[in-house]
């Protein structure tokens, strides 16, 4: 069966209200008005005014009172109606969620998962636009997930809400609409995706492609067109920022020398940058046969006018241009 | 006569008329009558006494730069601590900001673990690796270093408590520098919405950091800041104003009214930290006539002696005690080790596998256990 990522996020979030008490969901208009994207739709109606909690609009006051309350025995899900609003409250995310169980030198956990759309949407300009994938992935006492396919969406929620330790879960909000295959398996109540790894979403023999989220969806286009080209591009979907699945990605240049990093991010101090110290550092810089390189959104806030926004993120003909690029053909 | 005061201990109470609270949006305050038992007294004045001491321990340790980096002291505002544990039970909460070594002594934490924490040694209640501002114990969320932060904080336990069901309720304390910051009013509005058992105190010791509060708030009646909820101003310095007035809040959390708000009205003999003399935006003088003319030790001291609750050489003799219990405490806090360079990367995660921590370079791989 076809299930959208929307879907797939809505059910992890029922299964996981009903499984357990202690969670509840919070931020604004998730509860009456079904979520600003739906995605928490027919949750308030079942479950009703404990668990889905309508708030203010005051994300600090919120994000704060989430962290409090999984500080004191809950397990919270904060929405951040996009994450470009996280900036108001990004001080209880890395000063009161995050470095918490380390200052208190393991007295005090913080089961909390802060979710919502991040990154590019469409013709929202320049203050809804922003990627925090890098700047969440900073830093240590975070998990930081980035789900791309509706079993993505659903088994790292899931593990996201099980995990005890605070989860921000960077969704996507064009890939909400998007239908996937899926199998039995993962439509079962325990399927979990282990946060921490990686997945090869295509394998390939001549260069390794590594992406998150929507990006993911124009590597997988961008190696059917090269595909007929004779190149073939093994794709990896990072599935989590932090910690990032260093292995999967060596293991892989190991076999292919070649790297393209591909995100929507900003370039300076971004995921492929890290990707890219990371390679430099470890095993697999023996086995490159030219220089890693990232294809990132352009480095420039957000335009609005269409033909600017589609120039400001990586397209895909970006992607086999820089393959090619760096396979020299 | 130490026998004969025994015998009359059990019978004889002190009772004690105190001014009426400013209240805000409330009909009646707390009762002007207390009565406090020569048990009570005597802990009250134990446990002040031994806050005073481990403070001024360490304004000693910390000029010997035996502790380092951020020290906020307490000494003069006891009375606070003392009387809120005294109004509320330890199965109820508590946050605070980082003014925060009374509060952890308060809630279970002893005066050894608290020293050893400041001196950075692994006998600290956080091992070591929280240091003065972020100590934690049962029910105690801090020790907070982010002026403000610990209120929505605080409110968020408040919502645990009213969610699990078990008519416990959070104090939340905030100083009058932070009384200004957005997100205590976003609290506020939160906390008045959806009824949460949340005694918000603000304890104003009339500056923040140097900046008096004349010059930090266009509104120094702290009490009435959170406006749609319902205030009280105390005075902080007499304990058994902060105890009733803490009982008093604390019963209209548990009736289910939602949150108030208390202005505990004290005063701090340090300066703002360790690094601040206090003396450039306030007089000497000042200082003096608080230490002479209201310090909560002094007070409840002569109230006991007054009412021959105690007798001098009782009240020496637990001086006396407390003084060997800071010494021993600064004694293994100055000669517990520091923590174990491999505890470096512990406590990432809770509840995780081990794993890698990479440290200064790309050689060195550091192991993390929860």
């Amino acid at each position: 069966m076809t299930v959208t990522v929307r879907d797939a996020l809505n059910q992890a979030m029922d299964e996981e209200l009903e499984r357990d008490e202690r969670v509840f969901l919070l931020g604004e208009e998730v509860a009456q008005y079904d979520g600003a994207y739906k995605v928490s739709r027919g949750l308030w109606k079942k479950y009703g005014d404990k668990r889905i909690i309508d708030t203010p609009i005051t994300e600090m006051g919120f994000a704060g009172i989430a962290v409090g309350a999984a500080m004191a025995g809950l397990r919270p899900i904060c929405e951040f109606m996009t994450f470009n609003f996280s900036m108001q409250a990004i001080d209880q995310v890395i000063n009161s969620a995050a470095k918490t169980y380390y200052m208190s030198a393991g007295l005090q956990s913080v089961p909390i998962v802060f979710r919502g759309p991040n990154g590019a949407s469409a013709g929202v300009a320049a203050q809804h636009s922003q990627c925090f994938a890098a700047w969440y992935g900073h830093c240590p006492g975070l998990k930081v997930v980035s789900p791309w396919s509706a079993e993505d969406a659903r088994g790292l929620l899931k593990s996201a809400i099980r995990d005890d330790n605070p989860v921000v879960f960077l969704e996507n909000e064009l890939m909400y609409g998007v239908p996937f295959e899926m199998s039995e398996e993962v439509q079962s109540k325990d399927f979990l995706i282990p946060i921490g790894k990686a997945k090869i979403e295509r394998q390939g023999n001549h260069i390794t492609l590594v992406s998150h989220s929507r990006m993911v969806s124009l590597c997988l286009d961008a190696a059917a067109v090269l595909a007929k080209e004779g190149i073939e591009c093994e794709v990896i979907n990072m599935r989590t920022i932090r910690p990032l699945d260093a292995e999967a990605i060596e293991t892989s240049i190991m076999k292919t020398n070649h790297l393209v990093t591909v995100e929507g991010g900003w370039p300076q101090f971004g995921i492929g940058a890290e990707i890219l110290a990371w390679i430099m550092e470890g095993p697999a810089f023996n086995y490159l046969d030219a220089p890693a390189v990232r294809v990132t959104g352009v480095d420039i806030p957000m335009p609005y006018a269409k033909i600017l926004e589609d120039n400001s993120i990586p397209q895909i003909k970006d992607i086999i241009f820089s393959v090619k690029k760096t396979l020299n053909v | 006569m130490r026998k004969m005061l025994t015998i009359i201990s059990n019978v004889l109470r002190g009772s004690a008329s105190r001014n009426k609270c400013d209240l805000h949006k409330l009909e009646e305050g707390p009762p002007l009558q207390a009565m406090l038992s020569r048990e009570e007294g005597l802990q009250y004045y134990r446990t002040m006494q031994t806050m005073r001491r481990m403070e001024l321990k360490a304004d000693q340790l910390y000029k010997q730069k035996i502790i380092r980096g951020f020290c906020h002291l307490y000494d003069g505002q006891e009375a606070c601590a003392v009387g809120i544990e005294a109004g509320i039970n330890l199965s109820d909460h508590l946050i605070t900001a980082y003014r925060a070594h009374a509060y952890t002594l308060t809630r279970g934490g002893t005066v050894r673990e608290i020293m050893a924490e400041l001196t950075g040694r692994r006998g600290g209640i956080a091992k070591g690796k929280g240091g003065s501002m972020h100590m934690y114990t049962k029910n105690f969320y801090g020790g907070n270093g982010i002026v403000g932060a610990q209120v929505p904080l605080g409110a968020g336990v408040a919502l645990a408590c009213k969610y699990l069901g078990k008519n416990e309720l959070c104090v939340c304390l905030y100083g009058d520098g932070a009384a200004n910051q957005g997100q205590i009013f976003e609290t506020y509005n939160m906390a008045s919405l959806w009824k949460l058992p949340c005694i918000f105190i603000c304890e104003n010791n009339k500056y923040g950091m140097g900046t008096s509060v004349e010059r930090a708030a266009a509104s120094t009646d702290y009490y009435k800041r959170g406006d749609f909820i319902p205030g009280l101003r105390v005075d902080g310095m007499d304990i058994l104003c902060v105890r009733e007035a803490t009982k008093f809040a604390a019963e209209h959390c548990r009736s289910g009214k939602g949150p108030i708000l208390m202005e505990l009205q004290t005063y701090r003999y340090h300066g703002h930290s360790m690094s601040d003399p206090g003396v450039s935006y306030r007089t000497r003088e000042e200082i003096q006539e608080v230490r002479s003319k209201s310090d909560p030790i002094s007070m409840l001291k002569d109230r006991m002696l007054s009412n021959n609750m105690a007798s001098v050489e009782e009240l020496k003799e637990i001086d006396v005690e407390v003084r060997k219990e800071i010494e021993d405490a600064a004694q293994f806090a100055t000669t517990d080790p520091e923590p174990p360079l491999d505890d470096l990367c512990n406590h990432i995660f809770y509840n995780n596998p081990p794993m890698e921590v990479r440290g200064t370079n790309p050689w060195t791989k550091l192991k993390s256990v929860s």
